[in-house]
C-alpha cells in the first residue's frame, strides 16, 4: 500500500464536503477517482496535496504518518498535482519550465547544461525528448504543455502524481500520448490518481477506481470487473430527497431558437428551440460548454457560425405596462449581437461567476439592481435615486432579499450581503427590466439550501409568467426537479433535448460522459 | 445568545469600517490643514496673506482642472498621461489662433475643441485597438507634444491676448471677484462634474466600468462608447487647462506643463482614486490639487529647498495609497 487515507473529513463552515473517504493507492498503478461535480474530489485531492488540512481521518504514505505542511511539505514527500488549468510561465521555454524554482547553479549562475540534462531525462522517460528544444512554451499545444506539466512532477521524483481532468482540453491525438506517458510512469513505479469525467477513458487507462458521492466514497474495486453502466449507477445511485416546488406551467409559442450555433472554440454545434413558458435545462460537465453557449447566445462572445434568432413578443409591454418601453430590433437572424441587443430584444443573463462578473461588489445594491437599466428610472440623464430604492423595495419584498441589519440598506456595497441575497440581487436586476428569455448559469451555486428551494420556486412562477428559461446546472436532480426537457452538451456539441418524464440521472450522466445516446 | 454575539461583533465590525471609511474620506482634508498650519506656523505674515492666498487659488487652476478629467478616467479604471502634453498643445493652439487674428472668443473655442478631439482620438485607440491606457496615453503624450512644438515652430508664440489674461489675474477686474474668474471656472466646473459623477446615468457607468468591467458588459452598458465619453471628457478640462494657461502665460509655450500629468495623477490618487479603478471623487482630487499647491508655494516662501518639498509630495501620495490599501483589504478578508 502505498498511500492510505481512511475516513478522511472536512467541513466548510456549515458545508460538509467531505464526510468519511477511504482511498487506498497501490504502488505503479493508476487508480481512478470518479463521481459527480462537487462529490468532494477536489477538495480531497486538496487535502493529499497540502493545500487544505482535514478535520478528522488518517492519513499514512508508503506505511508512515503523512502528515504535509502545505504544498511544498507534500511535494518533498512525492506528491504531485496536474492542474486542469496549467501552471506554466508561457513566455519561458520548456527546459526553464520544468526546472522552475528549483533552478540547478554552478557559482550561483544558472547551469543550463545540467538543467538541459534534467529535462532531458524526465521527458525521454515520457518518451517525448524532443520537446526539449522548444523556446517558448506559449507556442506549444494543449497535450505537449500536459506532458512538460508531467515532466516537471517527474523531476520532484514524484511517488504520486495527480491528474485533475487532465484529456478535458486534448485532442484525440494528444489524449493518446498522455495515455502512452501514464503507462511509462506504471511500469517505473509511479503511482497515477486519474481524475475524469470521461468513463471509456477512465476504463482504458485506470487499473482501480474509487467513485465519491455526497462527500463520501461509495465503492472502490478493479476496472476490470466493472462496465460504464455500473460506475454511472455508483455514481448517482441516490434517493432525491429535496423537494422541488412545482408551479404549474403550460409551454407556448417558441421565443429563441439557434442553428448550428458555433463560438470560437466552444460551443462547437448546438440547435435549439425554447418556448415560452418553457424550462429548459442544459445539462453537461465541466468544460462541455454549456456557460460558452450562453455567453455566446448573449453577445459576450462572438458566434462563428449558425444563428440566433429571438422572437418579438406581442403585448409584451402591456403585460407590465409600469415599465418604460425599451427600444428594441426584431430579432430575425441578428448574429453575434452585443449584450445591450440583446437586452433590448428581452434576452437576460445570469452568470454563472457572481463575484467576478455577476455583481460589481464595491458598488451599492441599488446601483448591482439598476446597472442594466438606468435610464429606465433617469430623467435628462439624471439617475433618480427614488426610483432607484423604490425598485428595490419591491424586488426585497418579492424575492425576500435580506441583510444582517434590521432594515435593507440601500447605499451598502452588494458584496455585504450573504451569497444567496447577492444571487437574488443579480436575478432582480434581469427581472426588473423587461426580460423575457432568462439564460441562468447556475443559479443555484454556492448558495445555501433554503435560498434554493426559493429560487426554484421563482423559477416556476417564471415559466407560470409566460417567461421562457434556459436552465444550465451541474446538479442532476435540481434538472430534473425543476425542468420540462432537459438537453446535454457533450465536448461542445449539444444534442437533442427530452422530456424529463424520459430522462433519469443515469442517462444523463450516460450522455454527458460519452457513452451510449439514449 | 449566539445570534446577539454576532450582531455585536458586526456593529463592531461597522463601526471600525466606517472609521476605516472616515479616514479614507478624511484623510486629504486633514493633509491640507496640517500643511496650511504648518506653513501659517512658520511665516504667518506672508503665507497668509490675502495675496498669497490668491496666488495659490490661482497656481491650482491648470492641474485643479486636469484633476477634474483626471478623476473620471481613474475611476472608470484608466489612465491619461498625455494630459500635460495636451496642455501645452491646447495653449499654443489657442495663441497661434490669436496671432492668425482670429477673436478670444474663437481662440478659445479653438484650443478647447483640440483638447475634446485629442482626447476622442485617445478613448478610440483605447477601444479600438484594445491597448492598455497606460501605453496609449503614453504615446498621445508624445504625439501632442511634438505637434504642438511644430505648431509653435519650436518657440513661445506671442500673441496679443486681447484680455484674456484678466482670466488669470491674481487681482481680478471687478474687485468684487476676489479671486481670478479661472479660479471660480475651477470651482464651477467641480461642482458640476461631482454631479454628473454621482447622480447621472453616465457617471454610474464610469463607475461601474472601473469597479467590474465584465459585469459593466453583462449589464449592456455599452463600455467603449463611454470610455471614448470619459476619455474626451478629459481632453475637454486638458483644453481648458491648456487655455488658461495661455491666458496665464501670455505666450504659447509649448515646452510648458512638462510632466503636469503626474501631479495631476498625484491630486487624484491624494484625494482617494484609486488606480485599481472603481473609486475615487472630485472634492478629494480638488483637495489634492491644493494641497500640492500649498506645499509647493509654503516651500517657496519659507525658503525650504525643492528637494524637499518633492520628497514631502512623495510620502504623501504613498501614504494616501496605504490609507485606501488598508481598507480594501479590510474589504476583502
Amino acid at each position: 500500500m502505498l498511500l492510505a487515507m481512511h475516513g478522511i473529513r472536512k467541513r466548510f463552515g456549515a458545508v460538509c464536503a467531505l464526510s468519511g473517504v477511504d482511498l487506498r493507492v497501490l504502488p505503479g498503478e493508476v487508480h481512478a477517482l470518479i463521481g459527480e461535480n462537487g462529490a468532494g474530489k477536489s477538495t480531497l485531492m486538496k487535502i493529499l496535496a497540502g493545500v487544505l488540512s482535514p478535520d478528522d481521518g488518517d492519513m499514512r504514505l508508503a506505511g508512515a504518518p503523512y502528515h504535509p505542511t502545505g504544498p511544498r511539505g507534500a511535494q518533498a514527500l512525492g506528491i504531485a498535482m496536474i492542474h486542469q488549468e496549467l501552471n506554466l510561465a508561457d513566455d519561458l521555454g520548456v527546459v526553464e519550465n520544468i526546472v522552475l524554482g528549483r533552478e540547478p547553479r554552478r557559482l550561483g549562475w544558472f547551469d543550463r547544461k545540467a538543467a538541459v540534462q534534467r529535462a532531458r531525462v524526465a521527458l525521454a522517460r515520457l518518451g517525448r525528448e524532443e520537446l526539449v528544444d522548444n523556446k517558448r512554451i506559449g507556442d506549444l499545444g494543449p497535450g505537449p504543455r500536459q506532458l512538460v506539466e508531467v515532466a516537471r512532477a517527474l523531476t520532484l521524483d514524484a511517488r504520486i502524481v495527480v491528474m485533475d481532468e487532465p484529456t478535458s482540453s486534448l485532442s484525440q491525438e494528444d489524449t493518446e500520448h498522455l495515455f502512452a506517458a501514464i503507462t511509462r510512469l506504471k511500469q517505473a513505479g509511479v503511482s497515477v490518481i486519474y481524475i475524469s469525467h470521461f468513463l471509456e477513458e477512465v476504463l482504458r487507462i485506470a487499473d482501480r477506481y474509487t467513485v465519491l458521492r455526497d462527500g463520501r466514497s461509495v465503492h472502490t474495486g478493479a476496472v476490470a470487473q466493472t462496465s460504464e453502466p455500473m460506475l454511472v449507477r455508483h455514481m448517482v445511485g441516490r434517493a432525491i430527497d429535496e423537494v422541488f416546488p412545482r408551479v404549474e406551467h403550460t409551454p407556448g409559442p417558441p421565443l429563441l431558437s439557434l442553428s448550428n450555433v458555433a463560438g470560437t472554440r466552444l460551443p462547437v454545434n448546438a440547435s435549439l428551440t425554447l418556448y415560452r413558458g418553457e424550462i429548459l435545462g442544459l445539462f453537461g460537465l465541466i468544460g462541455a460548454g454549456r456557460s460558452e453557449l450562453l455567453r455566446v447566445l448573449y453577445g459576450l462572445d462572438p458566434v462563428r457560425n449558425g444563428d440566433v434568432r429571438v422572437a418579438h413578443v406581442a403585448g409584451r409591454d402591456a403585460e407590465r405596462a409600469h415599465d418604460v418601453p425599451s427600444p428594441r430590433a426584431t430579432g430575425t437572424g441578428v448574429h453575434g449581437r452585443a449584450p445591450w441587443v440583446r437586452l433590448a430584444q428581452g434576452v437576460g443573463l445570469l452568470s454563472e461567476n457572481r463575484k467576478d462578473e455577476g455583481l460589481a461588489l464595491t458598488m451599492t445594491i441599488a446601483d448591482n439592481l439598476t446597472l442594466s437599466h438606468l435610464s429606465h428610472g433617469a430623467r435628462f440623464g439624471f439617475v433618480s435615486r427614488a426610483w432607484q430604492r423604490e425598485r428595490l423595495r419591491r424586488w426585497a419584498d418579492v424575492l425576500a432579499i435580506r441583510t444582517g441589519g434590521p432594515a435593507l440598506d440601500a447605499n451598502a456595497p452588494v458584496g455585504t450581503l450573504s451569497g444567496g441575497n447577492q444571487q437574488k440581487v443579480a436575478l432582480a436586476r434581469l427581472l426588473d427590466m423587461d426580460i423575457h428569455v432568462l439564460l441562468l448559469d447556475e443559479p443555484t451555486r454556492g448558495i445555501d439550501v433554503g435560498s434554493k428551494t426559493e429560487i426554484y420556486r421563482l423559477i416556476g412562477e417564471l415559466a407560470a409568467n409566460g417567461k421562457a428559461i434556459l436552465f444550465v446546472s451541474s446538479y442532476v436532480p435540481e434538472l430534473l426537479g425543476v425542468c420540462d426537457r432537459i438537453a446535454v452538451m457533450h465536448r461542445g456539441t449539444l444534442l437533442p433535448a427530452a422530456p424529463v418524464a424520459d430522462l433519469s440521472e443515469a442517462t444523463l450522466m450516460t450522455q454527458a460522459t460519452g457513452g451510449a445516446k439514449t | 445568545m449566539a445570534a446577539g454575539k454576532r450582531t455585536q461583533d458586526s456593529r463592531l465590525t461597522t463601526v471600525s469600517d466606517r472609521l476605516v471609511r472616515m479616514l479614507k474620506w478624511l484623510g486629504p482634508f486633514l493633509a491640507l490643514a496640517l500643511v496650511i498650519a504648518l506653513f501659517a506656523g512658520l511665516a504667518p505674515d506672508r503665507f497668509l496673506s490675502t495675496y498669497n492666498l490668491k496666488t495659490v487659488a490661482t497656481q491650482t487652476v491648470i492641474v485643479g482642472l486636469g484633476a477634474l478629467g483626471m478623476t473620471f478616467v481613474v475611476i472608470s479604471g484608466g489612465i491619461d498621461l498625455s494630459v500635460g502634453s495636451l496642455i501645452a498643445l491646447c495653449s499654443v493652439i489657442t495663441a497661434v489662433a490669436l496671432r492668425a487674428g482670429h477673436g478670444p472668443m474663437t481662440a478659445v473655442l479653438l484650443g478647447v475643441s483640440s483638447g475634446v478631439l485629442a482626447g476622442a482620438v485617445n478613448g478610440l485607440l483605447i477601444t479600438g485597438l484594445r491597448i492598455v491606457p497606460f501605453i496609449v496615453t503614453l504615446g498621445t503624450m508624445g504625439i501632442a507634444r511634438g505637434l504642438a512644438k511644430y505648431l509653435a515652430d519650436e518657440q513661445k508664440v506671442d500673441a496679443d491676448a486681447l484680455g484674456l489674461s484678466g482670466l488669470m489675474a491674481k487681482s481680478p477686474d471687478p474687485a468684487w471677484l476676489l479671486v481670478a474668474p479661472g479660479v471660480w471656472l475651477l470651482l464651477g466646473l467641480a461642482v458640476i462634474s461631482a454631479v454628473v459623477l454621482k447622480r447621472t446615468v453616465f457617471g454610474v457607468h464610469t463607475f461601474a466600468i472601473g469597479s467590474n468591467e465584465a459585469t459593466a458588459h453583462l449589464c449592456g452598458i455599452r463600455v467603449n462608447r463611454t470610455k471614448v465619453l470619459i476619455y474626451a471628457l478629459a481632453g475637454l478640462f486638458a483644453g481648458l487647462a491648456g487655455v488658461l494657461q495661455y491666458c496665464r502665460l501670455t505666450v504659447g509655450d509649448p515646452t510648458t506643463a512638462l510632466g503636469k500629468e503626474l501631479d495631476i495623477i498625484a491630486a487624484v490618487v491624494i484625494g482617494g482614486g484609486s488606480l485599481a479603478g472603481g473609486s475615487g471623487g472630485v472634492l478629494g482630487s480638488l483637495i489634492g490639487a491644493f494641497l500640492m499647491a500649498f506645499l509647493a508655494n509654503g516651500c517657496t516662501l519659507t525658503g525650504v529647498p525643492n528637494y524637499v518639498q518633492e520628497i514631502i509630495i512623495g510620502a504623501i501620495i504613498v501614504a494616501a495609497v496605504a490609507i485606501d490599501a488598508l481598507r480594501q483589504h479590510r474589504d476583502s478578508p
